[in-house]
């Protein structure tokens, strides 16, 4: 049963692969925190609507693999292209800084793993979603609310709350609204450092199903950086397996989690099994 | 005459010199915000220092100076700001908006429309209208270069969720010739609209926060809003209650301890001028009407 789950999944996403260049590409990207190597030669693709999982235990660089690979921290050495909607792929630390910081609010999303890094806190739920609307160019009050309403609904949020402040709301709603400020301007990329890294397990499980409904209804692409192997099997297409900085595996997700080739992956695999 | 032991207008000459080349700089990139170097003034921060540096450089001994607070001339600030420019620059003062050709402001522009080759100065207690949403100045100084001001919409959006319409009624942000994010200083809503396409000349000084910014004659400056809900200024039931004015900006004052009331125009040189030509309100018309 789950063979055959695994089989149709590697059919559905091998199939996708032909058709589009890659959504982002990353070669040889490395970061030195003055002279500290936070990642080293990192590469890999990223196809639209793929979602990928970066692994690896605490301290073995997903978190600056993925600010390198979202325009958040300028990498050492190495280059990051994107596939802009208009002029095709482009390292995003050449472009110039206003297509940058556009790229960043519409087409990209970042969720970070506390959601007070990612709302804000200030204004209520409906404006943090209507934020990126507003941001590039909404001007009709009602139209913006109704793009509110309609995200709430998606994210499976109580609409009767929309006016009220995010602390009033639990970490699972936070991170759900999170998502929904990002998804409000339709991005085709999606990066998640643990998104559901503080939270308990059952409020976990219906975040993870909510996610996984989203990337796959919406076709979004995804990199979600997880130590967690349990979040990286539901979400992700394919995985990266990162050890003090560097990849030492990678391929597509049930192979490298049910026929590891590395001995670190071997061991991160078995102590999820024999914890 | 300027009183012996200053230099005329208080401030030395090489002072106003930086000064004049910040305002230069200011008229040549309408709303955006110029660093000086903030002199120490006999006043403290909240006195209006940035407003009387600015007027301190840009006065010559032929100018008329006006000095207004929330409107009027006879509060203790305005008055202390034309004795201090009386006493250091030896120029004239006067209460009449038309008489004047610097008029400083705190709070309010004059109901009496400015004409060419007058300059309003404002005191401005916090320069920069993005500060609420992002404390970093690097960062707001980037938002500015890039235009980055969707945001600033977030804020009205809040006040009609929370109110049912953008219930900000002072400091209302503008865009000044369809470029930079400016905020007004803390005048009404109801002014918004003499900023737009003014023959004067506006310039704007915050001591405390070190900017200097201006609005050249004849610029455009649009109060933000939505296409729903779009920019309207304080309207009252009331006329005022000394003058009958309908058209002016109207305080409310309290008239004795028994929960007595009225409104009267802020502007005092308007209302007392309209009253000097005859117009009378409600208050001055009826012999045994209240108030009077
Ligand atoms: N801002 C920083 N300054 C210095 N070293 C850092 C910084 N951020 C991360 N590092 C170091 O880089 C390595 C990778 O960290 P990180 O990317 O956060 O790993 P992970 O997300 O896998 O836990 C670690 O050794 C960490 O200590
Ligand atoms: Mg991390
Ligand atoms: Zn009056």
């Amino acid at each position: 049963m789950a063979v055959l789950q695994c089989n149709a999944l590697q059919l559905r996403y091998t199939g996708m692969m032909p058709e589009a260049p890659p959504l982002l590409s990353a070669r040889g990207v490395t970061k030195y925190y003055e002279g500290i190597p936070g990642c080293r030669n990192v590469s890999f693709e990223v196809w639209p609507g793929e979602v990928l999982g970066i692994v690896g235990e605490s301290g073995s660089g997903k978190t600056t693999v993925l600010n390198c690979i979202s325009a958040r921290l300028e990498p050492t050495s190495g280059t990051v292209e994107y596939a802009t909607r208009h002029d095709g792929p482009a390292d995003i630390y050449r472009m110039s800084e206003p297509a940058r910081r556009l790229l960043m609010r519409t087409d990209w999303g970042f969720v970070h793993q506390n959601p007070r890094e990612g709302l804000r806190m200030g204004v209520s739920a409906g404006a943090n979603i209507g934020e990126r609307l507003m941001a590039v160019g909404a001007r009709h009050y009602g139209n913006i609310r109704q793009a509110a309403t309609d995200w709430l609904d998606k994210v499976e949020m109580d609409t009767g709350r929309m006016d009220d402040l995010p602390f009033t709301f639990s970490g699972g709603m936070q991170q759900r609204l999170q998502i929904a400020r990002n998804l409000v301007t339709a991005p085709r990329i999606v990066f998640m450092d643990e998104p559901t890294g503080g939270l308990d397990v059952s409020v976990q499980a219906r975040l993870l199903d909510l996610l996984r409904g989203l990337v796959s209804d919406l076709g979004l692409a995804a990199v979600i950086v997880t130590h967690d192997l349990a979040v990286a099997r539901l979400l992700s297409h394919r995985l990266l397996v990162m050890r003090r900085g560097e990849v030492v595996e990678s391929g597509l997700t049930d192979q490298v989690l049910d026929d590891p080739q590395h001995p670190y992956s071997q061991l991160l695999v078995s102590s999820v099994i024999h914890p | 005459m300027a009183e012996d032991g200053y230099n005329f207008a208080y401030l030395d000459e090489q002072t106003k010199r930086m000064i004049r080349r910040a305002i230069l700089k200011a008229v040549a990139i309408p709303g955006y915000q110029v660093p000086f170097g903030s002199r120490e003034m006999p006043l403290p921060y909240g006195w209006g220092t940035g407003g009387i540096q600015v007027t301190a450089s840009i006065i010559g001994r032929d100018d008329t100076l006006k000095v207004i607070d929330q409107g009027a001339d006879d509060t203790v600030n305005a008055v202390s700001i034309r004795k201090f420019f009386a006493r250091t620059a030896g120029v004239g003062t006067t209460e009449r908006t038309e008489d004047a050709t610097i008029l400083q402001t705190r709070h309010r522009i004059p109901e009496t429309p400015l004409g060419p080759g007058q300059i309003l100065v404002y005191q401005v207690p916090i320069p920069e209208p993005l500060r609420w949403l992002e404390p970093r100045e690097a960062e707001t100084r980037k938002m500015h270069a890039l235009e980055e001001y969707g945001v600033m919409h977030v804020r009205l959006y809040e006040d009609i969720a929370r109110f049912g319409h953008i219930a900000t009624s002072y400091d209302y942000p503008v865009r000044v010739n369809g470029r930079y994010l400016m905020r007004p200083s803390p005048i009404p809503k109801f002014d918004n609209p003499k900023m737009d396409r003014s023959p004067a000349l506006q310039l704007f000084g915050a001591g405390r926060e070190k900017r200097i910014y201006a609005i050249p004659p004849h610029t455009g400056v649009r109060s933000l809003d939505f296409d729903d809900h779009p920019f309207e200024v304080q309207k009252w039931e009331d006329v005022c209650a000394l003058c009958g004015s309908g058209e002016s900006f109207l305080d409310e004052i309290v008239t004795d301890d028994r929960g007595g009331r009225m409104f009267v125009c802020s502007d005092t040189d308007y209302c007392g001028r309209r009253r000097e030509a005859g117009h009378t309100g409600p208050a001055t018309r009826d012999p045994e009407g209240s108030g009077a």
